[in-house]
């Protein structure tokens, strides 16, 4: 496998092709648990443990399985994954499984994750398959993080807090008190918040690529100058 | 060499943007000073506070856009959705309150939807809803006592120091609004017994009914400038007060008609506030049902909802749906008939 690949599948996952902000896929988990970060961290390793394990089943049995009934084998595959995580999150983190709720059984409905496996993991083999998963979730999860940030800091005016959930006792001291005596700003907190938040990261993004974009165009054309002679007189025709 | 060339008709009218959102502001200011009068010096406080935000935001997200910032500052619609927010906030509303809702509504109801002229919802009542949504408590106890009934009114000095947080509020200072009052006293007594509160003065509600007529007589100017239409406010009055004398005859189930009209912010989302040309209908038949739906749902959220009052929802699920209202209640075009038979008619069905 090449890694110009890999590394294109990487860029994909992470930014180019980035489930939550350019496919817009699994908003409902998106929007509905990134009130913390610690919310929003939980069910990005989740999701991501279960996207990464769906992959590289169904890359392992894309040759096995006939193309008119592939969609409910994936189901299947995704199903049994998401329980295994419910289970681990119910063994591991309990207090965590219990704030999320719903979320958790819902990952199953993500359709980032039925999409990757329908759209890459099928037609391609483990390696890529697996990098692809991992990624995306990464992609997700990074997505995940940023929401729950902002939200927390404008809604609760903390960073960080309660990542004892996930971490354990040492992380008891992580929480940052962002801003002191500060009223609850539920608008933030709420799912419309989310919605605003969300609108804002995908904005973010775009203005970062029409950045990049420019600055490239901009390289292109100093260099056709350099290359070029350059009329300097004489009138054109 | 280039000609600006325009066809006819040459002929300008006298309204401009910025005249009419002036003569808008300067209407608003009977009702104010008679809040002032009956309330103290909040909300002129506020009037201020907000407007300085609002040009603030208005000027930063004009130069991020790279637009003419002289030209959209000087078409006053910044001031009049800050003129707006200062009016209705609570008088005691802290700083903050103000601050959020004023730059959200100029930069997210207005600007991100494309600024003036482009935004689908009334941005003083975004930027109102908001708070609501957000600082219940702040929105909810820093109604202002009307100061007949104080022995020892805040001075100017001590109103700045409580909204910029120096001081704590005394509790003598602030009180529930007479809607609030009503809808929460009626469950367990009679009107009789509810109106004996005093602020509810001679029968309806003291000082806010002299707010609601000052918006009145400034309304009724801009209609005689032809700066609003009459068939909003009118729609909005009817809207509101035919549940009210059908369903709520009974002053001992609900509040009576008096108190919805003179209370809370009834004259000012009449007159001020559902006029908004942006957002609001456009037809002349389409404003008419436009100011009706505000009025039947303020009175349906005032009498079955959790808020004691529903101006700001009532105005945004009204924006929802005037686009199509719009759409049904396009006129007839001049000269051309609907066809009642043949098959023109049978098409249209």
């Amino acid at each position: 496998m090449a890694s110009t690949e890999l590394n294109t599948i990487i860029k994909n996952g992470l930014w180019s092709n980035n489930p939550a902000l350019v496919q817009v896929l699994g908003l409902c988990p998106l929007l509905a648990v990134t009130g913390t970060v610690v919310n929003a961290l939980g069910l990005g390793l989740a999701t991501t443990l279960v996207l990464l394990s769906s992959n590289i089943a169904v890359s392992l049995i894309r040759h096995f399985v006939a193309d008119s009934v592939r969609l409910p084998a994936f189901v299947m595959i995704i199903a049994s994954l998401v329980t295994c995580a419910e289970l681990l999150m119910q063994a591991f983190t309990y207090e965590l499984y219990e704030i999320l709720g719903i979320f958790i059984p819902l990952i199953v409905t993500n359709c980032a994750i039925l999409g990757r496996a329908d759209a890459f993991a099928c037609k391609n083999p483990v390696l890529p398959a697996a990098t692809d998963g991992l990624m995306m979730g990464l992609g997700f999860t990074a997505v995940l993080l940023v929401l729950g940030a902002l939200r927390e800091v404008i809604g609760q005016g903390t960073l960080f807090t309660g990542m004892n959930l996930i971490f354990g006792d040492m992380a008891l001291t992580w929480e940052i008190q962002v801003f002191t005596d500060y009223p609850n700003f539920l608008f933030a907190i709420l799912p419309p918040g989310a919605f605003v938040g969300m609108g804002l990261i995908i904005a973010l993004k775009n203005i970062i690529d029409q950045r990049i974009e420019t600055n490239r165009a901009k390289e292109e054309t100093q260099k056709t100058v350099g290359n070029k002679r350059v009329r300097v007189t004489g009138n054109v025709a | 060499m280039a000609l600006l060339t325009l066809s006819s008709p040459h002929a300008k009218g006298p309204q401009r943007t910025s005249t009419m959102m002036r003569w808008v502001i300067a209407m608003t200011l009977p009702g104010l000073f008679m809040q002032t009068l009956f309330f103290g010096w909040g909300n002129l406080h506020n009037v201020l506070w907000c407007t300085l935000v609002a040009i603030a935001c208005e000027a930063a997200v004009l130069k991020l856009r790279k637009r003419p910032i002289g030209f959209f500052l000087n078409d006053y619609s910044a001031v009049v959705t800050a003129v707006l927010l200062g009016i209705a906030l609570p008088p005691f509303a802290p700083w903050w309150v103000s601050l959020v809702a004023t730059s959200f509504a100029i930069i997210f109801a207005k600007h991100i939807y494309g600024g003036m002229g482009y935004n689908p919802f009334n941005p003083a009542m975004v930027g109102y809803a908001l708070v609501l949504v957000s600082f219940p408590v702040a929105m909810t106890t820093n109604w202002a006592t009307p100061l007949p009934l104080l022995e020892q009114p805040a001075s100017l000095l001590d109103t700045l120091n409580i909204i910029w947080g120096q001081i704590p509020i005394t509790d003598a200072l602030t009180g529930a609004t007479p809607l609030d009052t009503y809808k929460h006293e009626i469950a367990h007594s009679l009107s009789d017994t509810v109106l004996e509160n005093p602020i509810f003065g001679a029968g309806f509600s003291l000082g806010w009914e002299w707010v609601n007529l000052a918006f009145l007589a400034g309304g009724l100017v801009l209609l005689a400038l032809k700066v609003i239409p009459w068939q909003t406010p009118v729609g909005l009055l009817v809207g509101l007060a035919i549940p009210s004398l059908l369903l709520g005859s009974d002053a001992d189930q609900t509040a009576p008609l008096v108190i919805h009209l003179l209370s809370g912010a009834t004259m000012l989302a009449a007159f001020f506030i559902a006029t908004d040309p942006v957002s609001s209908c456009t037809t002349t038949r389409g404003r008419l049902i436009y100011g009706f739906g505000i009025g039947l749902l303020t009175y349906i959220i005032r009498a079955y909802g959790s808020y004691p009052d529903a101006i700001a929802f009532s105005v945004l699920l009204m924006n929802f749906a005037a686009p199509l209202i719009d759409v049904y209640t396009q006129p007839r075009t001049y000269g051309y008939v609907d066809a009642k038979r043949g098959s023109k008619a049978k098409e249209k069905n």
